[in-house]
């Protein structure tokens, strides 16, 4: 009886034994094994749907059902190149994405160098925990917060006032403020990495050779943190690129690439596809032109 | 390395390909010839069992079963009474609907005139046979047989109810009062940044009612049948007025807080939003200009692919009998369908507000219609302009 049960409970520690004998006789199996199911979800789920999404706006659709009409035609990009609204939206879409970036990096910067460098160091850990709080809020709560900031005779109005000015209302410069809020801790933490570890050595070699610190930071600590940058503009960037509610909340009448988007999704699939191909490319380019600058390296 | 490499050869592949396709012509979608010639679909003559649940798109306060007020609920009654299990889904715009019953997952819709029509054309909608639907009797006869809810004589769904896109205004912002849309037309710079629109393609048909009045010359004569020259004046109208807009407003609670805000001063409304600003506090006025409105009649219709008709036709009667139908009209802020309805709604003066049995009002209100290439007013020299090239127009306006 005990026999019996012991080969029993040796079969499968055996079995297990030898499989794992076989895999380390065979570390390309290993791999194989570890890497299908990640690489299937990045393949088929991720590029699998952009693909989709790329051949889907090479089709038409019927102008009074508005069902999608399997027919190949490159109408809506050229519609898309042709149209003077388009033009514009997207020309919006890529200044504000790149306003919104700009702002994050001129408010980011010092605020980093505060936290990293000036703050007690014991102070430091819960800066960084008081930044990202923020990003626990819902978004729409926070976008709702600043649509009643800068409504007629909000926070906004009010705090200007006795300078005699008024806020500046709903609309694109809304939108952007908006946005930089938003995004501002993903530009801030990198920043912070980068800037806390710094080697502090290199401040004082500069100032012993005689700079000034404006030419300490263009020189020194600017080329070091460059990178880091760049990385946290990725994120302000693409987020802000997507974004389209935000500028349906705040934005007035204004309107950007993911209104268009929205807008057609229901009626015309194909140009709402033609649309959304057009982001992924600013993406890509604007990854390609940070490779340059070795941010990829430094998310 | 070559992950890049390949998305550098992706994104010139990208390029390429669109610069090929600035070269190719416009072929266009293939708009049915003809006007209006829906697939021949048959309705029931007769009901069977009922199969125990039904699945209903809806505008948000129709189907309602009490999670979003407790004293609010026709659901479970019919529930109880039928045997049917309510499954709803709330739709925030025409184009949603539309997109809904494509998947044939449901079983009715209340469909508004710009979608109707839409629905039909394309075999998504049956023709309903209203001998089956005993209530239908009672519906005002100005809702019957219309041209948003039927083709050819044959109906394709029962009124529900209606009503008027009306011009709101503050009271204290706006002096003198204004009686006509040019407030948010020709006049709208008086009030440059805070005036609003309604933010859907349909609203063309406002400034074409609009036109209609002031410049005869373009002949008008239905504010959803447009040829291209009266619906680029129409347009021209929009883009001039989109310079004194302040936002657009889709979600009715935006537009409650902009005019609590004094964000918006003035433009167009329903009188449900209307209602609730003012119980909210906000100075505001709401009426039907002279020059009449624009306004939505709402039409219950029945899936082609219906997996549970007999629920369906069960619940079309339910919302409009007369008691379902006082209810519903009373919570969403319409005139209901049913005439006996006015009877039973827990404000006496309710059919009175909103002009319910009133047809002089109506006359004045032109519902909304899904454009198609075929002029609707019976136009046959020339084209008018498709729902299709609306939207079109209505990003352009927008800017």
């Amino acid at each position: 009886m005990t026999v019996v049960a012991q080969t029993a409970g040796q079969g499968p520690r055996a079995t297990a034994r030898r499989l794992a004998g076989a895999l380390h006789r065979r570390p390309r199996l290993r791999l194989a094994l570890l890497l299908t199911a990640p690489l299937l979800w990045l393949a088929v789920l991720y590029l699998g749907s952009l693909a989709v999404l790329f051949v889907s706006a090479f089709w038409t659709t019927d102008s009074f059902t508005s069902e999608v009409v399997k027919v190949w035609s490159a109408d809506n990009f050229h519609t898309l190149f042709t149209t003077p609204v388009y033009r514009q939206v997207i020309l919006r879409s890529v200044g504000v994405a790149l306003a919104v970036t700009a702002l994050c990096v001129v408010i980011a910067f010092p605020v980093a160098f505060y936290t990293a460098r000036v703050a007690r160091p014991r102070w430091r850990p819960l800066l960084v925990v008081a930044i990202l709080t923020p990003l626990w809020a819902s978004y729409l709560v926070k976008v709702y917060a600043w649509r009643l900031i800068l409504s007629q005779g909000g926070l906004c109005d009010w705090m200007l006032e006795p300078l005699g000015l008024s806020g500046p209302g709903f609309g694109l410069p809304a939108t952007v403020l908006t946005l930089t809020y938003l995004w501002l801790p993903y530009m801030i933490l990198p920043v912070h990495t980068a800037l806390a570890q710094f080697p502090a050595n290199l401040l004082d070699a500069s100032a012993d050779l005689g700079a000034r610190p404006g030419r300490t930071f263009r020189s020194v600590v600017a080329p070091m943190v460059l990178p880091s940058v760049a990385a946290g503009s990725i994120f302000t960037f693409s987020l802000s690129l997507g974004d389209y509610i935000t500028v349906q909340i705040v934005g007035g009448k204004t309107q950007l690439i993911g209104n268009l988007v929205y807008s057609n999704i229901e009626l015309d699939l194909p140009m709402a596809a033609a649309l959304g191909t057009v982001p992924v490319v600013v993406i890509v380019l604007y990854l390609l032109a940070m490779r340059r600058t070795g941010a990829l390296s430094s998310i | 390395m070559r992950i890049t490499r390949t998305l550098r050869a992706a994104a010139a592949a990208a390029l390429l390909l669109t610069a090929a396709a600035c070269g190719s012509s416009g072929s266009g979608g293939g708009a049915s010839p003809g006007g209006l010639n829906p697939p021949d679909l048959k309705a029931p003559s007769a009901l069977g069992r009922t199969e125990g649940q039904v699945n209903l798109i809806a505008w948000a306060g129709y189907v309602e079963d009490g999670s979003n007020d407790p004293k609010v609920d026709w659901v479970h009654d019919f529930e109880k009474q039928t045997g049917c299990q309510v499954h709803s889904k709330v739709a925030a715009s025409s184009d949603e609907m539309v997109k809904l019953m494509k998947t044939g997952e449901y079983d009715a819709v209340s469909a508004s005139g710009d979608a109707s029509l839409r629905l039909i054309a394309s075999g998504d909608a049956a023709p309903v046979n209203t001998a089956l639907v005993p209530n239908y009797k009672d519906v005002f006869p100005d809702l019957k047989l219309q041209a948003w809810n039927s083709v050819k004589g044959k109906a394709y769904g029962i009124p529900h109810g209606r009503g008027a896109n009306l011009l709101m205004y503050d009271t204290q912002k706006v002096n003198p009062a204004p009686t006509s849309w040019s407030a948010v037309f020709d006049d709208a710079a008086r009030y440059k940044g805070h005036v609003t629109a309604y933010d859907s393609p349909i609203y063309i048909a406002d400034a074409a009612l609009y036109l209609k009045a002031t410049r005869p010359e373009l002949k008008i004569k239905d504010p959803y049948a447009l040829d291209q020259k009266q619906f680029d004046a129409a347009v021209a109208l929009l883009k001039k007025q989109n310079a004194d807009v302040g936002e657009y407003w889709s979600d009715y609670l935006k537009e409650v807080s902009a005019f609590k805000s004094g964000d918006s001063v003035i433009g167009t409304t329903w009188q449900v939003i209307a209602n609730l600003a003012a119980s909210e506090g906000a100075k505001i006025k709401a009426f039907v200009p002279k020059e009449g409105a624009t306004g939505w009649s709402d039409t219950w219709m029945v899936s082609a692919k219906a997996k549970h008709p007999n629920c369906a036709y069960k619940w079309l009667d339910w919302i409009v009998s007369p008691k379902v139908n006082a209810q519903v009209a009373e919570y969403f802020g319409e005139a209901p369908a049913n005439a006996k309805a006015c009877a039973l709604t827990g404000d006496k003066n309710f059919c009175a507000t909103y002009h319910a049995a009133d047809t002089a009002y109506w006359k004045r209100v032109a519902f909304w219609n899904t454009p198609i290439q075929q002029c609707l007013d019976g136009r046959t020299d020339v084209k008018c302009v498709p729902y299709a090239k609306w939207v079109q127009a209505w990003t352009e306006i927008k800017g």
